[in-house]
């Protein structure tokens, strides 16, 4: 009688011994919530890899562009169609390979975070897709004129990036950082070995471009098969020519896109490759064995180009995981990667859009022909 | 003695089903949005369609109340804790009916398919519109906060009333008899 009458009223008439304990008991249970609650969000976790860590690797290695893509930074819009052959359809359900036609919203852009840098040969190109069919079932695909990726993981992306970004004393790579990173990732050694080995061809409508990371189709009996694919261009092969196009034009490989569309619509034939069982689809440094069977799935046609400040591409995400019923991902962990570092990156320039100074190639540049 | 009334059984069937579904949500939430893992895409696949499925429960969980209402709280209860039970329950409908509204509105917005299961899609709710999107997406996580600091103050109220009070106001939501 006496303990209780001390406690405060709000602790009722119920009130009980022991008060401290019990309080104590509350508090511990709502500390250990929130904890686990914090430790999910990774604010416990400073190692761990959050598409936040991996934005502030894509700001050491880049600097800051505020309102752009924090890699693929530089690239152009496109728009065109895609004639289904029909010769897929066995394979996936995907309303998209039905005999017919899709409208595409594509954009071709060069790998890294710098917006503004000079279009150079040996830059990787990229080529990104956005299907739509009637129905609502779209399918969005980025592929790079690579044969293979340089990483298989998340964590190898993110200290591939830290490894190469440029030392701020010296402007240049540390070595000592580049060598460390090649020491403990022998399998972009391997897979730099195959990218330097590519054809590098004169642009980016005689290009190749691949998915890089292994998918699944889905048939409608319900069976799986995994698959890698391309678009191989139907513009005939043209090395890179020593003589740039034209001397200082810092977007000499845009430019020439957008006159080679001008002039007529370019064309892609979209080839999926079927792997067989044993064939990697959980690391994108390794090739598929030469010899696998390919599916001429239908043409690609570009016949628009815009430029970024006005075209259909700028606000879409080509996220990687934007699949129809009918593809599925694989076991390759690069594709969660990817796509969860792709939606932090649209969401920082999503937040941005306001502050966004005009892109490379702006609109003045595509209405006129390509020519800066 | 303990004379607090319980709720109906409906309202408890309501509540014991979302409570799980709610928190699962938030710290799927968080943890998606920290995570570049292989578990991304397994978390976002199950994020969307049980948002959407909060969203459908938590309306029928308002006409419920209509219906049956809640048991009055106990009228020693002094008037502080009152208002802060009202208040706290008022905002947690009131999140539990807006947070997949938002989700649903953010994700139209930048146009990403709204995908529930297989080949079956919401509609988008909202133009395609990049700013639009940034401001729903920051509010998203604001909300998530919010949400999650009313679920603990909710759970530390719930606790107080069960082993301080002992006011039944614990039992009147969780018992099983």
């Amino acid at each position: 009688m006496n303990n209780m009458n001390r406690m405060p009223f709000w602790f009722g008439a119920g009130a009980v011994s022991n008060v401290g304990v019990r309080l104590g008991a509350i508090g511990t249970v709502m500390l250990s919530v929130a904890g686990a609650f914090a430790y999910t969000g990774g604010w416990l976790s400073p190692i761990r890899l959050t598409p936040d860590r991996m934005m502030a690797a894509f700001q050491d290695a880049n600097g800051i562009h505020v309102g752009f893509r924090r890699n693929h930074a530089k690239g152009v819009c496109v728009t065109g169609w895609f004639e289904s052959s029909g010769q897929a359809a066995a394979l996936s359900k995907a309303a998209v390979f039905k005999l017919g036609r899709v409208p595409i919203v594509g954009r071709f852009a060069l790998a890294g975070g710098a917006p503004f840098q000079s279009d150079a040969p040996m830059t990787v190109r990229s080529m990104a897709l956005r299907f739509l069919p009637l129905g609502g079932q779209e399918w969005r695909t980025g592929m790079n004129n690579i044969p293979v990726f340089p990483v298989n993981s998340a964590r190898g992306f993110y200290e591939q990036l830290l490894a190469f970004a440029p030392d701020p004393a010296t402007g240049k790579p540390d070595p000592a950082r580049t060598r460390a990173f090649r020491a403990a990732h022998p399998e972009t050694v391997r897979a730099l070995s195959l990218i330097k080995k590519r054809e590098v061809t004169s642009g980016f409508v005689n290009s190749t471009f691949n998915s890089l990371n292994s998918f699944r189709f889905i048939n409608a009996a319900g069976a799986s098969v995994p698959v890698r694919w391309s678009t191989v261009p139907v513009q005939p092969f043209a090395g890179e020519s020593a003589a740039p196009s034209a001397a200082g034009d810092r977007n000499s490989l845009f430019d020439d896109l957008i006159a080679q569309i001008a002039q007529h619509p370019q064309q892609w034939r979209l080839i999926v490759t079927i792997g067989q069982a044993d064939d990697p689809t959980n690391d994108a440094t390794l090739p598929w064995p030469a010899g696998r069977r390919q599916i001429d799935a239908g043409t690609v046609t570009i016949d628009q180009a815009a430029s970024e400040d006005s075209g259909r591409c700028t606000a879409v995400n080509y996220d990687p995981l934007v699949l129809p019923s009918g593809i599925e991902p694989s076991d390759d962990p690069l594709l969660s990667a990817r796509s969860a570092a792709y939606a932090r990156s649209f969401t920082l320039r999503a937040e941005e859009e306001h502050e966004k100074p005009p892109s490379a190639v702006t609109t003045q540049e595509v209405q006129a022909g390509g020519k800066s | 003695m303990i004379t607090q009334a319980r709720f109906p059984a409906a309202s408890r069937l309501l509540h014991w089903m979302m409570a799980p579904m709610i928190v699962a949500m938030l710290f799927i939430g968080v943890g998606m949005a920290a995570s570049v893992s292989a578990r991304y895409d397994l978390l976002v696949s199950i994020h969307r369609p049980l948002g959407i499925a909060i969203l459908v429960l938590c309306v029928l969980r308002m006409v419920n109340r209509f219906i049956n209402p809640p048991p009055e709280l106990p009228a020693t209860l002094p008037s502080l804790q009152r208002f802060a039970a009202k208040a706290s329950h008022i905002l947690l409908y009131a999140l539990m009916f807006i947070m997949p509204l938002v989700g649903w509105g953010m994700l139209s917005a930048a146009r990403y398919p709204i995908v529930l299961y297989g080949p079956l899609r919401l509609p988008p709710i909202l133009p395609h519109d990049l700013t639009l999107y940034a401001w729903l997406r920051d509010l998203h996580t604001a909300l998530a906060y919010l949400f999650f600091a009313t679920f603990l103050a909710h759970f530390g109220a719930a606790l107080f009333h069960g082993v301080i009070r002992r006011d039944g106001v614990l039992e009147s939501m969780a018992s099983w008899r």
